[in-house]
């Protein structure tokens, strides 16, 4: 991948923000051309350095009761390969949400989520601690998401100010 | 006490009206009108707003936490009158870094409670009865009634969208008469975003030397323009002494809660000014003088970001109001666009308040701001781009009604 220039950077803070952000409004917002734009952003998608334009859900407003919980995955690296293939086992299951080796204790942090207890459990003892590489797994159950992605779930008022002030 | 006495002072010698008691000064000066649209706005709900003079960013976190440490340290003194001499220290060097101005931290600068204690002290300390003011306007609403209840006289001087709202020489010398003491100057402009460069300078320069004015500069947006760096009218040559040199805290680094400012200027006039300042505050907030060290400090990059995004927010919003059909010079400071209403056919009250009741869009009629004002509007883009956007769509559809009848 070749390196990201200012103009690309100065893109993806504003699609960070915003990932709806229409090009002609970017384009206008940087002093630049709408092509310019759409050639940035269609470069980083290429380089995968834009990976998905995702919605941040706050499940529990929809009465759903997924169940989410962290797992801590202590594996034997299998000689060669490392950890990428023992990965690529558990992160191919859909229910896994995200997966990062750790330093520290133990080696994979899984998060996996499920409609219920039961199902989270389930894919613990059936699909997990069966592959051959795992050693040991910790499963603490998430209760509360109070931010994620730099996102704050809690509504707040966002806006402190007069509505017209000199 | 005789009963003779009780019964004497029983009775009303004269009664007053309350108004009575009144200054005349005080009686004379009209409310802001700005508070006038505010009251209208306030009653109105899910008003997208053009209207706010702040920024919408919150004072960075560090800067609040050196105000938490501070109080956490038990530094709940005042300080000495005119600031902690650190923070008038790291003033002194953040204008020479940033505007080549050399002012000595002991006798040249005071910490005051925002800009605006800054302006007052400067026009009580220099206007006798009588006294003619200079103002450009359109302008920041209260150098006027100041100028009033310190007994001097404002003058207006109205400046154009043709001009892209700078004060040029033959309009300053039109105003000039024998009385002409003090000119204040604004730059950058709120409402308008004009700027002022070197060379727009220097004639105005000569002809504050020529007729020996003395120029309160309020220079609170100086580190909000766009595409060139502020000139400082104290860094002219020959001005640095004739100039009264106010800005603060509250644009550049979002802290206008805080209520921070200084001014700085001569030492025979900052020290009459100080008189005032100690018989009348006592001294700037102690915690907010330690929140601005920390801004001025570790402040400086957070404040080049902010300034970035206010930059991307005018190319929206100024590509927007052409687009939705109105004509607006481009403003290269502070963070607002003052369009042009004319083609409309209505006055900037009649638009400002029908935008409102029809589109539920809240910006300050220009003529607010004095003369000039007539026929445009003030329009903060110190709001979330998704407002921002939503505003103009409003805007366009709004105008484009509007010409239709």
């Amino acid at each position: 991948m070749t390196g990201i220039s200012d103009f690309q950077l100065k893109v993806l803070a504003l699609l960070q923000e915003d990932a709806r952000l229409k090009p002609e409004i970017i384009a206008t917002m940087l002093d630049a051309t709408v092509e310019d734009v759409k050639a940035a952003i269609a470069a980083m998608e290429k380089d995968h350095v834009i990976v998905k334009y995702a919605t941040i859900v706050n499940w529990s407003k929809m009465h759903d009761e997924k169940v989410t919980a962290l797992i801590e995955v202590q594996i034997t690296p299998e000689r060669g390969r490392g950890f990428d293939r023992i990965a690529e086992s558990i992160y191919l299951y859909p229910e896994v949400k995200s997966l990062y080796l750790m330093s520290g204790a133990y080696d994979l942090q899984v998060e996996i989520e499920g409609d219920s207890l039961k199902e989270v459990a389930s894919f613990v003892s059936n699909k997990l601690s069966t592959i051959d590489a795992v050693l040991s797994t910790k499963t603490y159950f998430i209760l509360k998401k109070y931010k994620q992605d730099g996102i704050i779930f809690e509504e707040t008022e966002s806006d402190s100010r007069m509505m017209v002030s000199p | 006490m005789t009963n003779e006495a009780s019964q004497q002072s029983s009775v009303p010698v004269r009664t007053r009206q309350m108004s009575d008691f009144l200054n005349p000064l005080v009686r004379e000066i009209k409310p802001s009108g700005i508070r006038r649209f505010f009251d209208l706005v306030s009653t109105r709900k899910d008003v997208i707003t053009l209207g706010v003079g702040e920024p919408d960013f919150v004072t960075p976190r560090h800067v609040r936490e050196a105000a938490i440490m501070s109080l956490d340290r038990g530094k709940t003194q005042y300080t000495s009158n005119a600031g902690m001499p650190e923070l008038r220290e790291a003033i002194c060097n953040y204008l020479y870094n940033s505007f080549q101005l050399q002012y000595d931290a002991a006798n040249e600068v005071i910490v005051t409670i925002g800009g605006s204690e800054a302006i007052d002290l400067a026009l009580r300390a220099i206007i006798s009865p009588g006294d003619e003011v200079l103002v450009p306007e359109p302008s920041y609403i209260p150098y006027a009634p100041i100028t009033t209840l310190s007994g001097g006289t404002a003058v207006g001087i109205e400046t154009f969208a043709k001009d892209k709202f700078k004060l040029t020489e033959e309009s300053l010398r039109k105003a000039i008469t024998p009385r002409s003491k003090v000119l204040i100057l604004s730059y950058p402009s709120n409402p308008t975003g004009g700027i002022m460069t070197y060379e727009d300078w220097l004639p105005i320069a000569k002809i504050v030397e020529e007729h020996d004015l003395i120029v309160i500069s309020d220079e609170i947006y100086a580190e909000l323009t766009y595409g060139m760096k502020h000139v400082s009218f104290s860094s002219l040559p020959g001005m640095k002494d004739r100039t009264i040199l106010v800005s603060g805290f509250s644009k550049a680094f979002a802290m206008t809660g805080w209520r921070l400012g200084y001014v700085c200027g001569h030492p025979d006039i900052i020290a009459a000014m100080l008189k005032i300042h100690q018989y009348t505050v006592m001294c700037a907030p102690t915690m907010a003088q330690y929140a601005a060290l920390e801004a001025l400090t570790y402040g400086l990059e957070e404040k080049d970001r902010m300034v970035e995004s206010y930059n991307q927010r005018r190319r929206l919003v100024v590509q927007g109001l052409h687009d939705a059909g109105l004509e607006c010079h481009e403003p290269q400071g502070a963070f607002y666009a003052f369009p042009s209403i004319k083609s409309t056919g209505l006055t900037s009250e009649q638009f400002a308040q029908r935008l409102l009741e029809e589109a539920n869009v809240a910006a300050v009629p220009g003529d607010v701001f004095g003369l000039g004002g007539e026929g445009f509007l003030r329009c903060s883009y110190a709001t979330s781009v998704a407002n921002l956007t939503e505003a103009i769509d409003r805007i366009g559809q709004f105008v484009y009604k509007l010409k239709q009848q």
